[in-house]
This record gives C-alpha cells, structure tokens and sequence, in this order.
C-alpha cells in the first residue's frame, strides 16, 4: 500500500551537495534515455536526488503510517484466520517502510532524518490514512480498492531509472497481491453473509471510493513535478492510471454484489473507458493539508511510538558499545 | 501408564491450557503491531504473535475434536466466557512497556522450549505433531527474547531500571506456570505431557543466567499466588476478552 | 543522552542451497547478533533464504563508478574469451 501522487513538495532534502558538471548530465541523461537505471554511487543531478528522496520517503513514510488504521482492527478481528492474515499484512507494510526506508538511505540521507521529517509534519505521507477504519469491511475494502490503487501505482515503478527503488517496488509488488486478493476474499465471505454483513461493506464501499480514486493524485493538466516522467522515475501519468483503475474496478464490485458512489460513473463506448464523477479536490487537499479525520491521530501514535521507544533504542546501542570495549579489553 | 489414567475432561483441560496461554499471549503482543521502538521490532513482535496464533488454532481445533461437541477454534476463542480460559495470568496482564513485553517473552519462551520439546513425545500423537512444529518456533522467540533481555538489562542506567521494574512486576505470576494440579498429575500419567511443575528446575537453568548476565537482580519468591489457569484470572483478562470477542458477540452466528 | 542512530548492515540471503547469497537491501540493528535476527524478520518471512549474511554498511569497500572506464572497459576488448569467438565446424560445435 502507499501513497498518492507521490509529488506532494515537502521540505528541502538533504544530502550531499555535487557540483553539476554537464559532461556528467549529459552523461546521465544518455543513460535515462536508453532505459537503463543509475545505481547509488553514480552521479546524478541533485534534482533528481532530491526528488528520489521525496517520493520514496513519502512512500515509505505511508506504509509506516498505513499500518495504523488497519492495526486498528488487529485485536477485533473475528476469527483467529482473519486475525493472522491481518496481522501478516500489517507486518508487510511495515517491511515494505524498510525496504523503502533502506532505498532512500542510498541517496546520502539517515532513516532518523526522515523519520524526523514525518514527525515535525514536513515529510507528507498519503492522505488516504487519515481516514478512519470504522468497521470490520473496512479491511477488506482498504486491501480490495486502496491496495488496488497502490499496486496500479506502484508497477511502473519496478521499471522506474534508480536501481535501489526499482528493486525494493519489485519485492513490495510480489508482496501486495496477497493483500488485495485476502481483502476481496473478507469482502466476499461478508456478502454471502447476513444483511448486516453486507450493509457494512457497502457502507465501507461508500466511504473508500472517492479517496481510493484521489490516490492517484491531481488531474496531469494540475500536476507540478513533470521532472518525474523525463527522469523515468514516473511512467505513466495520474490520468491514466486512475482510468486504468476504475475500469477495472467496476467489474470486481458487480462480482462482489456492492455498488460503487458515483451516479456519473458509467461506460462510454467511444472512449472504451468508464466514465467517472467530478472528484472533491478541495477535500483532497483539505486532507493532504491537515485536516482529515484521523491527521492528528496518525502522527500523534507514530510519535509516541518513537518517544516510548527512545530509552530502547539506547539501551541497544549503549549495550553494543560496552560488549565491543570489553571484547577489546579482552583482546 | 495408558490413556485410562486421565479422563477426558482432564485432557481437554490440558490442551485448552497450552492453547490458551498462546492466544492470550498472542492477543498480547499483537497490540504491539505499528506502535514498536524501531518498525524492525514491529515485524518481530509480529512474527512471533503470528507463531502463537498459528499455535493456538492447532491448539483449540484438537481441544475441540477431544470434546467432540462440534467447537471449532474460533467458537473456542470467541465464544468462551472468562471463567473457561485456561490461561496463566501471566499471559493476560498488560504490555506496559517493551520492557515487560520482552521480559514476559523471554520467561514464557523459556518455558515453552522445554515444553514443546517434552510434549513432542507426547502419547496424544496430534499434541505430540504439534509441539514438534512450536518447539522450533519457540527455540526462535527465547533466542529473540533472551538478546533483548540482556540488552535492555545491560544497556543503559534507565533501560536497567525499567527491565528489573517488568521482572519484578512478572516474577511472582511467574510461578503459576509450576502451580501443581490433578490435571498435571493425570496428563503426566497417562504420558500426555509433563506435569508443569517437573519443568521448574530445568526453566531456571535456562532463564537464571540470561537474567545475571542482564545484570538483573532475580526476585525472591514471595507468597502471591495468581489463579488464571484454574479460570481466575485478574480484571485485565475480561478487558482482553471484550476487545478479542467483541465482533463474535455482535454478530452473533455470522461467518467472517 | 546524545542520539545515536544504530548502524546500517547490508544483507545477503542465499534463498536455496546451491545458489550463491544475494544481496537484498539493508537494516538498522544495534549490533551483529541482532542484525542477523532483524534480517530474519524482514528479509524472509515467505521462506526467501536458508542463510544469511549481514555486513556493516560501512565496511564494504566499493569501487569507484567514476573509475568504471579503467576497471571494467578493458575487459571489452578480449573477445577470444568468449566461447562464441571460436567458429568451429557444425558436427563438433557443440563442444
């Protein structure tokens, strides 16, 4: 699971500062050109640096934050299979953080100086967290649209030009199919079940849709960070993979049995796509900005985790020091 | 020895208590999930939860094909009242702090590598296929228990003082695990599993010198006595239980 | 206390007995033991790896991506190492 866009601007990144030398660019470009991917020693324009920690840090930070309104559910799961799966795919978000984590440390910046950054609230993550799990289908529909939208999303970045990134989306996508799929499979066992079972998930349908379709980010004409298509770091526009989304979405909720909230939403012949509503920008960027249900509560648990964990994390790094003085002393 | 030493109801008893004490524990550390000191020890702590739930489902399937009344794991789990779980307290009490999750880890860990081992030459062959598969997960959970011990213990003045806090806390609940009762007495007879409290001396070879080398000071055994494994159990475990069971006591009858 | 972040280890994981260990990314862990166990439970929970090797991020000497043309271009040119190189008649060419 992860973020929108991926492009909402947040802070200055550091990192090593590089004199641009157009040899080097156009060295650069060549590669980017031919397809191929720059590895973490390369050189590389401090803009697409700066851009690479961005976005994967945006990244990694929503699986960290996502696994929040889904660990919600953790302990109410209703059978001990559901209560395992759950847990299994919490636990795979927070690997897929790490691996994100570990991919944007190649570019010259430390997890705890991006950790700090989502903390402070200058490092955004996807505003789709910040909405609230409110019943048991809220599982399974965050795994069947949410994963769904992220793992549209995320393909082209197996492809994307930095190695480091490119490889840890391969493992994340071999790891998410699983989490769509157990979300679709809860929705469907819930349909085939009593009345109150489906008013749920449809009650879960009416929430997730819209903000699912907002994952993908402003419409291409609104989109600021065009540097991402010509860098190979974004290949396919907002556009063009929501429509991809929704059109193959439509089928999965006839199958389901559950109607999707958008009376606009209907197939067009000439385009051979569904067509879809007016979508709220300003609730995207009401949630993007701060005020979503759940912004303030999100980061609020992530703190506290971080803070509860502080004489942990030095308790670990204290003990290792005194274990290698006196294996010196030993020596 | 033969199975008539131990009746069914025995052997159920039993059964419902090593599962129990893996749900609990399991419930337990899954709260741990996205709120960890370092996301590398959300995945541990979840690894391990997923081995004790996976257990626990093993667990209760064999308990409920023992009573043979048609109970399936999670009408086991879900659908019990507070007074038929079978569970040490020691599993039921609150996380606290990492501190008291790890050193609860650790002595429970301890406790069930020894377990598991004996138990997989069990005469009740399903437990015995059971314990075989647990044993290496908890060989895993005390090695991963037992290097946070001492690193917590050993590491800086304030993690020393807030570990010595959780085993000083957990100590005395420790010694339910070796409470003797005839539900030992009769599984031990009929070769169905050890009686719990055989196990006492060899846990304390195993846990004693973690703890030393963790610089802890062991706490003297006092005259407390806690009652979860005969189904008394502290007011932690029915919070526990509205939370775990909330979903099966409001939709009663639907399937998940 | 001062705030000290805990190292960086490279991980290997060799994913089946006859394969060589391949390195698969990276984790934060306060020292050697502990950095095999967090790579245990990130790099392998769907049955990735039989083994694994963890190595201090900063103790791995790499080679310089400026200095690729001397290291790896002279290699170019030897093409007579390569079996294809040599044209031999069809009946023995499997050789």
């Amino acid at each position: 699971m992860y973020t929108q866009s991926l492009s909402i601007p947040d802070g200055e990144a550091k990192g090593p500062r590089k004199v641009e030398n157009p040899d080097y660019l156009a060295e650069f470009n060549a590669k980017i050109d031919a397809g191929g991917f720059i590895e973490p020693k390369d050189w590389m324009p401090e803009a697409y640096r700066k851009t690479l920690i961005r976005q994967i840090s945006q990244h990694a930070h929503s699986e960290i934050v996502g696994m929040l309104p889904e660990g919600n559910w953790i302990t109410r799961a209703p059978s001990l299979k559901r209560k395992a799966i759950l847990l299994a795919k919490v636990q795979d978000e927070g690997g897929h953080g790490l691996y994100l984590y570990a991919a944007a440390e190649t570019l010259g910046v430390s997890r705890d100086e991006l950790y700090e950054a989502l903390l402070s609230g200058k490092a955004k993550y996807s505003s789709i967290f910040n909405y609230p799990t409110l019943n048991w289908a809220d599982i399974g529909v965050i795994g069947w649209l949410v994963d769904g939208a992220a793992i549209m999303n995320q393909i082209p970045l197996c492809k994307c030009s930095y190695g480091p990134y490119a490889r840890a989306m391969i493992r994340v996508c071999k790891e998410e199919s699983f989490h769509q799929r157990q979300g679709y499979d809860l929705l469907l066992q819930m349909m085939k079940g009593t009345e109150e079972q489906r008013e749920m998930v449809q009650d879960a349908v009416n929430r997730w849709w819209w903000p699912s379709i907002m994952m993908f980010g402003p419409h291409d004409k609104d989109s600021v960070h065009t540097d991402s298509a010509r860098w190979g770091i974004k290949r396919i526009s907002n556009d063009d993979l929501r429509q991809k989304f929704v059109d193959a979405t439509v089928k999965q909720a006839e199958v389901l049995g559950v109607s999707l909230p958008d009376p606009a939403l209907k197939w067009n012949e000439a385009r051979g796509h569904y067509d879809f509503g007016a979508i709220d920008w300003d609730e995207f960027w009401s949630v993007v900005g701060g005020n979503g249900q759940c912004n303030v509560d999100r980061l609020a648990a992530r703190q506290k985790a971080w803070d509860d964990g502080a004489w942990v994390r030095e308790a670990a790094i204290a003990h290792a020091e005194k274990h290698s003085v006196r294996q010196q002393q030993a020596a | 020895m033969s199975e008539h030493d131990i009746t069914r109801a025995e052997h159920i008893e039993y059964v419902l208590r090593l599962a129990d004490n893996v749900l609990i524990l399991g419930q337990r550390i899954s709260e741990w999930c996205g709120h960890a000191p370092v996301i590398e020890e959300d995945l541990a702590l979840s690894n391990m939860a997923l081995d004790l739930i996976g257990q626990s489902r093993l667990l209760l399937t064999h308990a409920g094909e023992l009573e043979g009344k048609g109970r399936d794991e999670d009408q086991l789990a879900f659908l019990r009242v507070e007074r038929d779980f079978r569970n040490v307290t020691l599993m039921e009490v609150p996380n606290e702090d990492f501190g008291r999750t790890t050193v609860r880890n650790f002595l429970f860990s301890a406790f069930q590598v020894l377990l598991w081992d004996k138990l997989s030459a069990s005469t009740d062959r399903a437990l015995a296929a059971i314990a075989a598969k647990s044993l290496k997960e908890a060989r895993y959970h005390l090695n991963h228990s037992a290097e946070w011990v001492i690193r917590l213990g050993d590491g800086t003045a304030l993690s020393q003082q807030k570990t010595q806090a959780a085993l000083d806390y957990l100590w005395p609940y420790s010694a339910e695990l070796f409470a003797d009762s005839p539900v030992d007495a009769a599984a031990a007879a009929a070769g169905i599993g050890p009686a719990w409290s055989a196990l006492e001396a060899e846990w304390e070879a195993l846990v004693l010198p973690v703890l030393a080398e963790a610089t802890l000071v062991v706490p003297a055994r006092t005259p407390f006595k806690s009652f979860g494994k005969f189904g008394r159990h502290s007011e932690h475990m029915g919070h526990l239980l509205a939370t775990m069971q909330y979903m099966q006591r409001t939709y009663p009858g639907a399937q998940w | 206390m001062q705030k000290k972040e805990w190292p960086l280890w490279e991980v290997f994981i060799r994913s089946r007995n006859g394969l060589d260990h391949k390195h698969c990314g990276s984790v934060h862990a306060p020292d050697a033991t502990m950095a095999l166990q967090v790579a245990r439970d990130v790099y392998t929970r769907r049955l990735e790896g039989v083994s694994i090797w963890v190595v201090k991020a900063s103790d791995i000497v790499a080679s310089d991506p400026d200095a690729k043309p001397e290291l790896f271009d002279p290699a170019e040119d030897k093409i007579y190492r390569h079996p294809t190189f040599y044209q031999l008649p069809d009946e023995v060419n499997h050789m």
